[in-house]
């Protein structure tokens, strides 16, 4: 094979009028330059790589980073934020010495190109990210959404992506624990499959991604590395290199879980035994990210060799092995005398460890090939200094017309027979259908700490079998709010998610989120993007829960349609027993039924609009922060003190929704009764927020209400757990095999 | 006094804490053994666990049956050491020639984690003498390799001699012949069945039932009796 002269440092310096493709690596001309003038010189074709891809919109947040920063200049005071935004997932004190991180991040476009490695790889990235902070991964959860669910190419994403994320999560052996599924036209060309991780770690073993220490050794651990997920690098290859070499690669990344299961047992045995000064796991960016964010975050620079990086691929060039994105690698420093121990436990579990640098006293982060220089900067540069755009944003002129068409003036049903079809149809449809054919795809009693799973409010593990200790987790967003009004949407995406936390008993802690939008370059979808992320600033602020960290996905479109603005909103709880854990399943008959908070008619964005008159529009309902938190800690109280024995969010689809899969998981029925001041039609279907339905035992009847009266909270007695149907009074009545038949068909109908 | 009961972690392996938390729990005391030990660590019983050792590469647990600790393990099997295997555990020993048999993809295609019914046919084996013949369990069961398969002399055999310790009921998970969910060897000292009596042992915890405690407190009456 011949070879055109490498790249150099010296060859840059010396040809400074060499044209490189900044723009097919996607640097605009002003970014470009921008690099030449960090550099003072024209960067080699090695440098170019790094720059292009640490400075794309997915690693530099260059659109976003205006706006986030809100997060933190409204973060509430917190004492159990223990890391912060910044690192690679934010960790929070629950307790008894122990630290949980958390994170929640997007894979969308690999889900759409490559359904089952796209999803199955963002599983993997999100539970390296979890180990690189010290902790153990305990559980996963999936918010997954999908174009409608009738439509043709659905059947080829979501038994692709569902299949992706059981085949690595049960492989790993974690728990899936929760997450959600929904579908809606506006999703067809980009489905958003995002992935979220929760782990487990004693405090003192908290790590960060920093390299420290001149001397320290960097050593590469895991998979070799290989072409796939190099993208744009090829270009550079291509001028590099002759055609002797493969040239077809794949721009999705496959997934090994096995290969991960060994990184995770080994990176905690080496934590164990305090071996790693520092670590960052290989995501996006691959070893361009790793080396200049533990280079930039350390004290020191850093000196690497690729050419004893282990390859797949021995074609491979220096360009492409910065840039590759192979799966389940690694990057920790370690102290020289603690080397050995470190490959020996690498060894142990049969996973290749390899020196391929140290840390040195200087600044710079250097890396050579064949003996000679190829990249030379400073790490800050590329890790941290990206550019940052004031991007225009403005309301949409559609917006007002949107809101303006109400749905509050939909008709609705006139008779009974008509208001029990829509029952049944509402049950009955995609989003509300059972997704049991989904989830059970995914193991949810690995690790033996599973104490709530989907379809819980929350999915719950216990994370100290002498105390019972616990966390929970929810995640939610609903883009059709969102599109009604993004600063509202992103509020009710909050206040579900700490609401079905605290339905289960757990307190809200702490926050994560991933924020899923079309194009920055559109003024309106960046007007959607800065009111989503002021809304939820705004609401993490009153309610007390900090975000830690997150993600943002951006250019979620197909030509000019833009996805619904759908931010995601991850709430992380902790209970001090999880045997207090209050689940949705009604457990006995005679118990009362208890609608706490207040209803309206609020059908904006509804799920009954979508479902009976396919409308968007209109306003979403209201949020009442206050409420929530008040809601949050009579839940909470309750649970604790054995005062109700089942509890259930009520968010889309309404009292009705809650009812039936309250009733379908306890196998045992409910009588309604339309309390004064509302209608069975705003009953059923209205989607207020702030609210919740529990079951009370009698016993506690008294007690309960008191505390609500003493609290301030509306609770109204609705009806009793009783028989096997679900009867309104004076309406309907509804079979509960009529209704499971309803809610636990469809999808495997549409899907299987 | 207790009896000290061996659990198998090969790399890959998954449910290996879960499995000793089980013997914890039914008063014995668990011993991790690890692929690569060439004895057995005097164990009076081995645990072969769920997971995915190797990845299911090839084929499930078709890499694991040649690890080092396989040998003694095969060898004592066969002299009369009590060994259950659990899901990834049952395909190991079926690789390995201690159950007849083998472990095919599930007929749907899909990965499945339910609460399984099953009936416990056997209830003489050294694993499941706290059971009752007929007895009817909840055990989770979660693979995307359950489906039992052998020739129909070998499960006429298995039938005759009443070898079959356990049959799925209500649902066929995954298209098991004769709804077979779990094996013995001849000697009764050798089970394998694929769903996890190990997520079975708290209340509240996993299925919220406590049906697979059993497999647990058997072994070690047995052990300690004996």
């Amino acid at each position: 094979m011949s070879r055109t002269p490498l790249d150099t440092v010296e060859h840059a310096a010396a040809t400074p009028d060499v044209e490189l493709p900044w723009a097919e690596l996607g640097l605009k001309k002003d970014e470009y330059e921008r690099v030449v003038e960090i550099l003072g010189r024209r960067p080699t074709g090695a440098e170019l790589a790094m720059y292009s891809v640490m400075w794309s919109e997915h690693c530099s947040y260059k659109s976003s980073k205006v706006h986030l920063r809100q997060f933190g200049e409204k973060a509430p005071e917190n004492d159990a934020l223990l890391v912060g935004i910044g690192e690679n997932a934010g960790v929070v004190d629950v307790g008894q010495g122990y630290a949980v991180t958390f994170k929640v991040e997007s894979h969308n476009h690999p889900s759409y190109v490559e359904p089952y490695q796209g999803a199955a790889t963002g599983v993997g990235g999100i539970v390296r990210d979890i180990i690189a902070m010290g902790a153990r991964p305990v559980a996963v959860v999936d918010p997954l959404r999908f174009g409608a669910a009738d439509h043709p190419d659905t059947k080829r994403v979501l038994p692709g992506v569902v299949a992706g994320i059981g085949g690595y999560g049960n492989c790993l052996g974690l728990p899936n624990i929760g997450g959600e599924v929904v579908f809606d036209a506006c999703y067809q060309g980009n489905p958003l499959v995002n992935a979220g991780a929760i782990g487990v770690m004693r405090h003192e073993d908290i790590h960060l991604a920093k390299a420290s220490g001149a001397g320290n050794k960097v050593i590469l651990y895991g998979a070799r590395t290989g072409g796939d997920g190099i993208g744009g690098a090829s270009i550079l290859a291509s001028e590099t290199f002759d055609d002797a070499k493969p040239s077809k690669r794949p721009a999705v990344q496959v997934g090994d879980p096995f290969q991960e299961k060994l990184l995770i047992e080994c990176t905690l045995e080496a934590f164990a035994e305090k071996l790693v000064v520092g670590i960052q796991d290989l995501g996006a960016a691959g070893l361009s990210c790793a080396t200049s964010e533990l280079a930039s975050n350390g004290s020191g620079g850093m000196r690497v060799t690729l050419d004893d990086v282990p390859l797949r691929d021995s074609t491979l060039s220096p360009e492409e092995i910065l840039m590759s994105e192979s799966q389940e690698r690694m990057c920790a420093v370690v102290e020289p005398d603690k080397v050995d121990r470190f490959l020996a436990i690498c060894d142990k579990w049969d996973v290749i460890a390899t020196v391929i640098g140290e840390v040195t006293d200087g600044d710079r982060l250097e890396i050579f090939w064949h003996g000679e220089k190829i990249v030379d900067v400073d790490p800050r540069t590329v890790a941290h200094d990206g550019p940052v755009y004031e991007r225009p944003y403005a309301r949409p002129d559609w917006q007002d017309a949107l809101q303006a068409d109400d749905a509050n003036k939909l008709p609705r049903p006139a008779t009974s027979e008509e208001l029990k079809d829509q029952v049944l149809k509402l049950v009955a449809s995609p989003n509300q259908a059972s997704k049991k054919w989904i989830t059970q795809q995914y193991d949810h009693f690995v690790q033996g700490n599973t104490v709530l799973a989907q379809p819980e409010d929350s999915g719950m593990i216990r994370i100290d079998e002498e105390s019972g200790l616990g966390v929970a987790i929810a995640t939610d967003g609903n883009g059709r709010y969102a599109k009604l009004d993004p600063y509202t949407g992103a509020q009710l995406a909050l206040a579900e998610a700490y609401r079905n936390v605290a339905t289960t008993g757990a307190k809200p802690l702490a926050v994560s989120d991933c924020l899923n939008f079309g194009s920055p370059e559109d003024p309106a979808v960046m007007w959607q993007f800065a009111e989503a992320v002021r809304g939820l600033a705004d609401g993490c602020k009153q309610l007390g829960t900090p975000v830690t960290g997150g993600n943002v996905s951006l250019y979620n479109q197909t030509g000019e349609a833009a996805i619904h603005p759908t931010p995601v909103v991850a709430v992380l709880g902790v209970i001090d027993d999880v045997a207090r854990r209050t689940p949705v399943a009604f457990q006995e008959e005679g118990q009362l039924l208890y609608l706490l908070g207040d209803t309206d008619e609020e059908f904006g964005g509804s799920a009954w609009s979508q479902v009976i008159h396919d409308h968007l529009g209109g306003l979403p309902p209201k949020v009442d922060l206050e409420r929530e938190r008040l809601l949050a800690e009579i839940l909470i109280s309750a649970s604790r003190d054995g005062m109700i024995d089942s509890a259930h969010d009520l968010s889309d689809g309404g009292l009705v929704q809650a009812v039936v899969e309250s009733a379908l998981l306890g196998g045992v029925g409910a009588r309604l009764v339309v309390p004064d001041g509302l209608d069975a039609f705003t009953l059923l279907f209205s989607e207020s927020a702030g609210r919740a339905l529990v079951a009370v035992p009698r016993s506690e009847e008294l007690r309960f209400t008191d505390m609500c009266g003493a609290r301030g909270l509306p609770a109204t007695r609705i009806g009793v757990v009783d028989g096997d149907t679900v009867e309104v009074q004076g309406e309907f009545t509804l079979t509960l095999e009529e209704l499971r038949r309803a809610h636990e068909e469809t999808i495997p109908a549409l899907l299987a | 006094m207790t009896a000290r009961i061996g659990v198998v972690t090969f790399p890959g392996s998954l449910d290996d804490r879960d499995t000793q938390r089980a013997i914890r729990l039914a008063g014995a005391e668990p011993v991790a053994l690890w692929h690569k030990d060439k004895d057995l660590k005097q164990v009076d019983a081995v645990v072969l666990c769920g997971g995915f050792s190797y990845g299911d590469y090839l084929r499930a647990g078709a890499i694991a049956r040649f690890s080092p600790v396989m040998e003694p393990l095969i060898e004592q099997a066969k002299a009369g050491l009590p060994v259950l295997g659990i899901c990834n555990g049952f395909q190991i020993l079926t690789e390995a020639h201690l159950l007849p048999g083998a472990m095919l993809g599930n007929d749907h295609l899909h990965f499945v984690c339910r609460d399984q019914k099953l009936r416990v046919e056997n209830a003489a084996t050294s694993w499941t003498g706290d059971y009752s013949e007929g007895q009817e369990i909840h055990i989770p069961l979660k693979n995307m390799d359950g489906r039992y398969v052998a020739d129909e002399r070998t499960l006429d055999m298995l039938e005759a001699e009443g070898r079959v310790a356990f049959r799925y009921l209500d649902v066929n998970p995954n298209g098991s012949l004769r709804d077979i969910a779990g094996i013995t060897n001849e000697a009764g000292n050798v089970v394998g069945l694929m769903p996890h009596p190990e997520h079975a042992v708290e209340p509240l915890i996993g299925s919220g039932r406590t049906d697979g405690l059993p497999f647990f407190t058997s072994i070690l009456k047995k052990l300690v009796n004996a």
